[in-house]
């Protein structure tokens, strides 16, 4: 019980300033009339919400756009509350400002596990978080986090600027606010007087903050919970929408890079004449490391074609460092020895832990693996700047601009409030642009060339070699049985480098800091399998290979340890994979229902001639997903045709984005199931594009089916990563059932 | 070297092996191309020329000269704008990024088949989606297929 609360000890060194402080009421996440910028034909009404004279609410988007859909969803919320038509809405970069910081996100890596939720204490430390994280105001798209966020503070700011457009128009009319009522983006008199959005635009200058505000009962929902559709599929169907590498300036250069080919290696000296000559080319440059970037040489041209061509032409002396030998099979026999050896940290028990092995009479276990893995977002990383007069201008596709505008300050020599960060679309995310490796490069170059605005892309093999990878881990699962072969005792031990004190050592240099990882252990010590004994240990291997956040995180893998090894237990016990989890669950009924509810949707245990199904369950980012997966083998390729997805994530935003995300959680999960690897040999990352690292494609890709356990009560819970987890283990339970073989590391690969 | 890219003639000061993605997207200021991996593996830069599926990454400015080259900019054309209403419909981009080549791949499968089979999806599909959109992609294609005005 003790060392369970272990992120807790950091932040509880300051105890004695943080009980006086604790009597503070939390920041107000409202935000006043002038958070937002001025307009001369709009009024804001708080930090969210301003009206334009031509009626359109326009909303404060502070989350980053890359596919999950919270464009969308977020407007949503306050669109409801406002009884305005999402067609009425537009969406504005937020500025940086603390009331759009993210909470959520650090709410939710504490390290609780989900029976605790309703504890004092447990409760008491999400407060404190909370109020902690009001004060930092890190603006973080990441951990299925934006919606739960958003839920209360944005349908506020929506409840606030309806009652403020409700007295605007009983001033005018004269009459008292309770005669009048909001609908379909006008105000209307119970007598029938009508008054649009964009008329009440100068009455509402003089309409005061509303003290109190008074959120819509659920029942009456029209717009929560609809399938609404995306704000942003228009534009990403006629070429439109700009992402991070459509950065249009006038004068505008192109950069390429090309980093050193081993890790950890540096650059000696450069030769950059003969580029220099070269059509177009502008400039040659060496730059260095900072924010977990490589070093290496920079070719800055009129186009980017031009620059990656005379990038050839430089002449680098490169040294390879102390990792120039570095091998990934090395790497793995040498985390199997600390498997072995090394009891590692306890991160979680409950019970007696691992010493009620003793009292098993049976002990059976399984040692498990996963590889690293790279993000691959189908946009390269890219970030334009501009260095004129002192002050920098960015944009970049980013899940982070405030740190995001920190590190550039930083590489920059000056004070972060003379940066100003442009958020694009992101071409995809997952994790990758949490890292801001690539903004001390742009702005560099763009100092270099000052003050014509440089962009900087990578070429895909920059993109592959120098990311930031899904740690690759070793597990050792054991459970103790009883006399009926039922599993008491759970322990797991696991070896894997950790992400977070990398992140934040990269991000934040002086805050760099050795501690215990969370993100090791979620997904082993945090499931609701009831066991009476649980032991959670990690043993940190530190390698020179970087690891950073990969959709879903630790869970990505701890899932198919997890998930996997409970599907053995059940044959162990010779019972069915599905009856065996729901007697494991007899006390979690929410759990249990989730999973029949999946069973019943499959049909399990009636799949189709020479086909198999496979099942798992996770809980993650504060939902619950269980997937049925339909499997057959040919030719030793396995093929999955078919994947139901029951998914338990409280009050429902957008039932068809929840629906995507599904299919998107489980197709990228596939293909890091039955392909992905990252493999390091003479030190250098051996995948440099897609053909080494593949992706599924349209003709392997199964079809997704999403059924919802709604739970109007309930707050909404994480979508973006929380379809990844189950999928992997259950292809490998299916496997095994149609071959026999159990496949304990990914990729997933038949023995022949 | 004169282009022809949607439908008007494009003067651009292109090398002879530049290729095509790049005159669009640098000399052109033609974006909704996408650069992916530069090699013809990912489908992002896929163009017309011609009428085919053409991955712009990989095809040479001269190669290119004198040829119908169509981006996702252009307009007019009736297969492209059921394929469009039918990826708004079906719900289809998350990210987006990869969404442009998904549809003007579409839109030559559609041009040379009516009404494709899932094998020949499959077989004309090869365009890579990191945010999954297969499942929308074929069930869009297939509602595009029946609303394109059979007079093609």
């Amino acid at each position: 019980m003790k060392r369970r609360s272990f992120l807790m000890t950091a932040l509880g060194t300051g105890g004695a300033l943080i009980v006086g402080w604790c009597f503070v009421p939390p920041r107000s996440r409202m935000g006043a009339r002038d958070t937002l910028p001025l307009r001369q034909d709009a009024v804001s009404l708080n930090g969210w919400v301003r009206i334009d004279r031509d009626g359109d609410v326009v909303v404060a988007m502070p989350r980053s756009e890359m596919g999950q859909g919270v464009h969308t969803a977020l407007p949503m919320l306050v669109a409801e509350e406002l009884d305005v038509p999402l067609a009425r809405v537009r969406i504005e970069q937020a500025p940086l400002d603390a009331i759009y910081g993210n909470v959520a996100v650090l709410v939710g890596s504490l390290p609780f596990h989900p029976d605790q939720r309703n504890r004092a204490r447990v409760r008491a430390s999400e407060w404190i978080v909370a109020k902690i994280g009001r004060e930092l105001g890190l603006q973080i798209t990441g951990g299925s986090s934006s919606v739960r966020d958003a839920w209360l503070p944005m349908r506020r700011a929506g409840a606030a600027a309806r009652a403020m457009l409700i007295e605007a128009a009983a001033r005018t009319w004269k009459v008292t606010a309770g005669e009048c009522i909001v609908v379909d983006g006008a105000v209307q008199h119970l007598g029938g007087r009508r008054l649009q959005f964009g008329q009440l635009v100068a009455a509402l200058r003089e309409v005061p903050l509303p003290g109190e505000v008074t959120l819509k009962d659920p029942q009456r929902f029209r717009l929560i919970g609809s399938p609404a559709a995306r704000l942003d599929v228009p534009d990403k169907v006629n070429g439109r929408a700009r992402y991070g590498i459509d950065a249009r300036l006038p004068g505008m250069l192109y950069a390429a890079v090309r980093t050193c080919p081993t890790l950890g290696g540096a650059l000696r000296s450069f030769d950059g004449d003969a580029a220099l000559g070269m059509p177009g080319v502008v400039r040659v440059s060496a730059f260095s490391s900072a924010a977990g970037c490589a070093p290496g040489v920079a070719v800055v041209a009129n186009s980017w074609w031009r620059a990656s061509q005379a990038l050839g032409a430089v002449r680098v002396d490169w040294d390879l460092g102390p990792h120039a030998r570095l091998d990934s099979a090395a790497l793995l026999a040498d985390m199997r020895a600390a498997l072995g050896a090394d009891p590692g940290v306890t991160l979680y028990q409950r019970g007696k832990g691992e010493v009620a092995l003793l009292d098993a009479v049976h002990v059976f276990g399984a040692d498990y693996s996963a590889p690293y893995l790279a993000h691959a977002t189908m946009e390269p990383m890219n970030c334009t700047a501009q260095w004129e007069g002192g002050r920098l201008r960015i944009w970049a596709p980013t899940q982070v601009p405030s740190i995001l505008r920190d590190v550039a300050a930083r590489a920059a020599g000056i004070d972060a409030d003379r940066v100003e960060v442009n958020v694009t679309l992101l071409g995809g995310g997952f994790g990758r642009r949490l890292e801001v490796d690539f903004v001390p490069q742009a702005v560099w170059l763009a100092r270099d060339v000052s003050p014509a605005p440089v962009q900087l892309i990578w070429s895909r093999e920059e993109d592959m070699t120098r990311d930031f990878y899904r740690p690759a881990a070793l597990a050792r699962m054991r459970a103790g049985l009883n006399s009926r072969r039922m599993p008491f005792v759970w322990v797991t031990r696991t070896v894997s480098d950790a992400v977070v004190p990398q992140y934040l050592a990269r991000a934040y240099p002086s805050l760099a800091v050795d501690m215990p990882d969370r993100t090791t252990v979620e997904g082993l010590f945090d499931q609701s399998y009831e066991f009476a004994h649980r032991q959670c240990s990690h043993v940190t291997y530190r390698s020179p290979v970087p690891v950073g956040y990969w959709r879903s995180v630790g869970h990505s893998h701890n899932a198919f340890f997890t998930e996997s090894f409970i599907d053995e237990l059940a044959y162990e016990a010779k019972t069915d994979p599905y009856d065996f989890r729901r007697l494991l669950l007899a006390r979690h009924s929410r759990y249990r229902t989730l999973l029949e509810y999946a069973a019943f949707k499959a049909g399990w245990g009636r799949a189709p001639s020479g086909r198999a199904q496979g099942i798992a369950m996770h809980e993650s980012f504060g939902s619950i997903v269980a997937q049925v997966a339909e499997v057959s083998v040919a030719r030793g390729a396995i093929r999955v045709h078919r994947v139901v997805c029951a998914v338990d994530c409280g009050t429902l935003i957008n039932p068809d984005i929840i629906a995507q995300q599904m299919e998107s959680g489980v197709v990228f999960g596939l293909s890091a199931a039955l392909y992905g690897e990252i493999t390091v040999k003479d030190g250098r990352v051996e995948q440099r594009n897609f053909p080494q690292y593949e992706m599924l494609r349209m003709a392997d890709a199964p079809l997704v089916e999403t059924y919802f356990l709604p739970d109007g009560d309930a707050p909404p819970g994480g979508i973006g990563e929380v379809g990844t987890p189950p999928i992997a283990p259950a292809v490998a339970n299916a496997v095994f059932r149609l071959t026999g073989q159990r496949l304990r590391s990914l990729p997933l690969r038949l023995q022949p | 070297m004169q282009l022809n890219v949607n439908g008007s003639p494009a003067e651009v000061d292109a090398e002879p092996a530049m290729p095509l993605l790049w005159v669009l997207r640098d000399l052109l200021d033609l974006t909704g191309t996408k650069f992916g991996c530069g090699i013809g593996a990912c489908g992002a830069c896929t163009v017309l020329i011609d009428g085919r599926a053409a991955r712009s990454c990989v095809v040479m400015a001269r190669d290119a000269a004198g040829r119908d080259i169509r981006t996702i900019e252009s307009v007019g054309g009736a297969v492209l704008r059921a394929l469009q209403q039918a990826w708004i419909e079906r719900q289809v981009p998350q990210c987006g990024y990869c969404q442009s080549g998904m549809l003007m791949a579409a839109a030559a499968l559609l041009a040379q088949s009516a009404t494709p089979s899932d094998e020949q999806i499959d077989a004309a599909m090869t365009n890579i989606c990191r945010c999954g959109t297969y499942q929308r992609v074929r069930a869009a294609i297939k509602l595009a297929a029946r609303s394109v005005p059979r007079t093609l």
